[in-house]
């Protein structure tokens, strides 16, 4: 096709794309203005219904508990397939390339691991009184981990994330999420209905199972990221094999 | 609009045009981390703490985590 045809074309679709766009915006409510019944109705009634002050947290581990549950699978889902890729291409027994990291990167890198972590705890342990939770402290928290390898060396950094407790916390947490809301079907309730104790607004013990939800995510998370890039590092330490032809 | 959601709009929309334009794939995804940066302070001020941690911890850790060690193996090409 010549320079001039696909400039042509481009222009064509530029415009229709444009007019689209504008269509499709002109129909939105205005910037800052929330037209739906659903967030509203939560932001009145989830503090006194769940007693925990997140209303994002009420609705991701209890109304909306469903959804989260599909999400965690996705990661689930991302995490087994990385895994499985990556550690069949790999060979057994090679030999690991294991710089380790100079002294500043190492003494920045240890510096962080601890205040990092802890960061992580706390978005998890707090999710459902302020902003945060189990999926953003499960990041977080993996992200510590990964300060180990940028502080020391790829061996560090798979004795304090062993495969094996990596991939069998994934699994559990991953299987207690849904687990949890079949006994509660089975016991004559609604999937994931809140039936626990709901206990002190304000306090790390209230919301029934929303902070029971909120770990089991926590925990997912951390192994799910752990484990996708504690794959990812060991492609970087172990040489791959050669392609045969 | 206040003043404070035009600029972070802003910097999300030139972030996003930087991303784009940096040809070196290791830059390209420090750049997007800078991106993802910007979009968590969009979000804070907006009114939405949960979602700027998850952009945060998502955008600006795991992402560019992922991009270097696989960019790092697959070599620098462009």
């Amino acid at each position: 096709m010549s320079a001039r045809a696909r400039l042509a074309l481009f222009a064509a679709g530029a415009v229709g794309l444009a007019a689209l766009l504008a269509w499709g915006f002109s129909g939105l409510a205005d910037f800052g203005h929330y037209p739906g019944p659903y967030g509203d109705v939560l932001n009145r009634v989830a503090v006194r219904q769940r007693h925990v002050t997140s209303v994002v947290a009420a609705t991701v581990f209890d109304y909306r508990g469903f959804d989260t549950l599909g999400e965690e699978f996705i990661l689930f889902a991302s995490a087994a397939g990385v895994a499985l890729l990556l550690r069949e291409a790999r060979e057994r027994d090679a030999v690991l390339r294991d710089p380790v990291a100079d002294r500043t990167v190492r003494a920045v890198g240890l510096l962080l691991v601890g205040p990092a972590v802890l960061l992580g705890l706390y978005v998890v342990a707090f999710g459902y009184l302020s902003p945060g939770g189990g999926f953003q402290g499960g990041v977080l928290l993996a992200a510590g981990l990964v300060l180990v390898w940028a502080a020391g060396s790829y061996r560090a950094y798979s004795r304090v994330s062993p495969m094996t407790v990596v991939d069998l916390a994934e699994g559990l947490a991953a299987a207690a999420f849904p687990a949890l809301g079949l006994a509660l079907l089975a016991s004559g309730g609604a999937f994931l209905e809140n039936v626990l104790p709901l206990g002190t607004r304000g306090s790390l013990l209230s919301g029934g199972t929303i902070p029971l939800l909120n770990w089991t995510a926590a925990i997912t998370v951390t192994a799910a990221v752990t484990l996708i890039v504690a794959e990812f590092l060991e492609e970087l330490a172990v040489p791959l094999r050669r392609p045969t032809r | 609009m206040i003043v404070l959601q035009v600029v972070s709009l802003a910097l999300v929309a030139s972030g996003a045009v930087a991303v784009v334009l940096v040809r070196d794939l290791a830059r390209q995804a420090l750049v997007n981390a800078l991106y993802g940066l910007a979009l968590a302070v969009l979000f804070l001020v907006l009114q939405a703490p949960d979602v700027a941690l998850s952009e945060v911890v998502v955008g600006a850790i795991a992402v560019p985590l992922v991009l270097l060690a696989a960019i790092r193996r697959v070599g620098r090409r462009t």
